[in-house]
């Protein structure tokens, strides 16, 4: 094997394992931001394994991660509580527990099932359409799970989630993620599918079907966000509908766009750079000590993340990596 | 029919009202988008921005804190298309849309920290209180500042008709909606159009903060959001190409949303936005050029 695609995919890895090694050293209080950052990536690299390569904007991947992490979590929530707490289920949901691995397995199977039917008429949209239905699927997945008190807890908080998402499990579940996704960008559906982004008509011209490329895309994006929501439906422990919806679709999308839209490795460094910062100013917003007490006011995080979004898109629309992946070459300008 | 039976004079009325605000919305977005191609997401902050202003100013002179609001508003919009959509110019139209919503989200968490130093979120605007009264027309009770609402709507669209139908500035609006790059070789001076449509979009915009805080004076952070993105449904879906389809649509989409939540009780509705929004996306693709648009030509994008 040559040695460039491996250093693409081995750059991603180096960074989610030292984020993960790191996570183990750190205190308690901080490891939650390590782990959050770990779970940014899976979601980010998921949502860019359909917006990178088709080039079609999508505000609707949380959904995906939505109906994941709701999945994984009534389904693991213990039966002596869960017939106590979510009495309106529907008896399957409601009678049965299901195991750690095979709630993360399961999320990925509905989120990918999900995003395949939603896919099937949408990705025929293209450029603003596709923005603004994607965004409407977006809506109508916060409704549903909000207001259904069958499959979920509604509009209450859902909690006594088996918090498993420890170090290893969010630097595995990250890395299997990533994996994935190179693996994807590497295969021939890989390769077509970024044909039709850059020239669609010339693409269409040798021969790609532009709707099933995408719907493939889309697919396995939607799996992958519903995998990235199990790991954090289970990183987080409990979880509302709020937390799954606009402001997710947001700072997920602000990591991609930060690293660069078009590169694997632009969504891993734009995820842990962004939630690095988010982080750190969501600690400062307490009080912190650099030295000095930083103590910024409340809110600082988004005005700070909205505001580099802003600024990058404007600035330098290909993000800090240039939409390239890692390479050991110098570029020649 | 049974739906019909319970719609009263009152709920048509007051869906009239709603409709007439969210059209005034929806021409201030179909503006800019006709000369830009920029779906404005942070429209809805322009309409924040000035409900603040009208709260902060609630001490001052009634027409002071109008006129304070519409200077924020008009500086803000200003300051949006210099700083944003200029540089945008010739990005696609997906990426104006992500870098609106990014400043949408900005503005919003500005607004938050702007709100929380007295530390209670929410700002009260009540120097148009007067306006909440009901005067009684024909049996049936109508706050004024529904009539205001609907008369303001009436008379700006009809002044804004006058002026795109009328006058050379309207002409060349127009033409650069139909084609921006044509429209400039034949001597449209582009940042004149573009800044007659940042300056009527934000005239819009001012209007409706005033009329929104009358009918619900406790301004936060997310005031108009959820408006705004109703009425960018409304927009697409009525056909956001043209101005009077999207301006129609984001009329119908308010009076629906009246008479439905004046007719039903509220635990019918809890699924309502599921059916508007997969309204949307039936729209998008059986009809991309919108309900009220001729033909079914998608949505021109300019390359």
């Amino acid at each position: 094997m040559r040695l460039e695609p491996l250093v693409q995919l081995l750059g991603p890895v180096a960074l989610v394992v030292a984020v993960g090694v790191g996570s183990t050293q750190v205190s308690r209080s901080l490891q939650i931001s390590f782990l959050d950052a770990l779970v940014s990536v899976a979601i980010v690299v998921a949502i860019y394994v359909f917006v990178g390569n088709s080039g079609v904007v999508s505000f609707g991947q949380i959904s995906f991660v939505a109906v994941g992490a709701f999945a994984a979590g009534v389904l693991t929530i213990p039966l002596e509580s869960k017939t106590f707490v979510l009495r309106d289920l529907f008896p399957l949901l409601r009678d049965h527990t299901i195991g750690n691995v095979a709630s993360l397995l399961l999320a990925a199977a509905v989120g990918g099932v999900f995003a395949f039917l939603v896919g099937l008429p949408l990705m025929r949209l293209s450029g603003l359409a596709a923005g603004i239905a994607t965004f409407a699927v977006l809506e109508i997945t916060h409704n549903v799970l909000r207001e259904w008190t069958r499959i979920g807890p509604g509009a209450t908080t859902l909690s006594l989630v088996p918090e498993t998402t420890g170090p290893l499990q969010a630097t595995l579940g990250a890395l299997a993620v990533i994996v994935a996704a190179f693996a994807y960008g590497k295969s021939r559906l890989g390769r077509m599918l970024r044909a039709t982004r850059e020239d669609p008509a010339a693409a269409q011209a040798t021969g790609i079907d532009v709707h099933r490329q995408r719907l493939w895309a889309f697919t396995l994006s939607g799996a992958l966000a519903g995998f990235a929501g199990g790991l954090l439906v289970h990183m987080l422990g409990s979880i509302t509908t709020e937390q799954v919806y606009l402001e997710l679709t947001f700072v997920t999308l602000a990591m991609l766009v930060v690293g660069g839209v078009t590169s694997l490795w632009g969504a891993v460094v734009g995820a842990l750079a962004v939630s690095g910062l988010d982080s750190f100013l969501g600690r400062a917003e307490e009080g912190v000590d650099v030295g000095f007490t930083l103590d910024v006011p409340t809110g600082t995080r988004l005005v700070a993340v909205g505001g580099l979004m802003a600024l990058v898109l404007i600035l330098r629309p290909s993000g800090l990596t240039g939409g390239r992946e890692l390479t050991l070459r110098r570029r020649t300008a | 029919m049974r739906l019909l039976a319970v719609v009263d004079a009152q709920t048509l009325v007051d869906a009239v009202g709603l409709g007439a605000i969210y059209a005034l919305m929806a021409v201030g977005i179909g503006l800019v988008f006709g000369v830009l191609r920029l779906v404005n997401f942070a429209y809805g902050q322009l309409v924040m921005a000035g409900a603040y202003t009208l709260a902060f100013t609630s001490g001052w002179n009634v027409v002071a804190s109008i006129v304070a609001c519409f200077a924020v508003v008009l500086a803000l919009s200003f300051a949006m298309e210099l700083v944003v959509f200029r540089p945008l110019r010739t990005q696609s139209p997906a990426v104006m849309l992500v870098t609106t919503f990014a400043v949408a989200f900005f503005l919003q968490a500005v607004a938050r920290i702007v709100d929380v130093r007295d530390d209670t979120i929410g700002e009260s605007a009540s120097s148009l209180a007067s306006l909440r009264r009901a005067v009684s027309i024909g049996g049936v009770d109508v706050r004024k500042v529904t009539l205001v609402a609907i008369v303001v709507a009436a008379v700006t669209l009809g002044l804004l008709a006058l002026l795109l139908a009328r006058t050379t500035l309207g002409l060349h609006m127009r033409a650069a909606a139909a084609d921006f790059r044509t429209a400039r070789l034949l001597g449209v001076r582009a940042d004149r159009v573009i800044g007659a449509a940042v300056l009527l979009s934000g005239l819009l915009a001012a209007t409706v903060a005033v009329i929104l805080t009358v009918q619900a004076p406790l301004v936060t952070p997310d005031f108009a959001l959820k408006e705004t993105i109703v009425v960018l449904v409304g927009v697409v879906v009525g056909g956001i190409d043209r101005l009077w389809t999207a301006t129609l649509g984001g009329f119908a989409i308010g009076f629906a949303t009246g008479v439905i939540n004046g007719a039903l009780p509220t635990d019918k509705t809890v699924f309502l936005p599921s059916a508007v929004f997969a309204l949307v996306i039936l729209v998008l693709l059986l009809r991309p050029a919108g309900l009220f648009a001729r033909g079914r030509a998608p949505v021109v994008e300019r390359t």
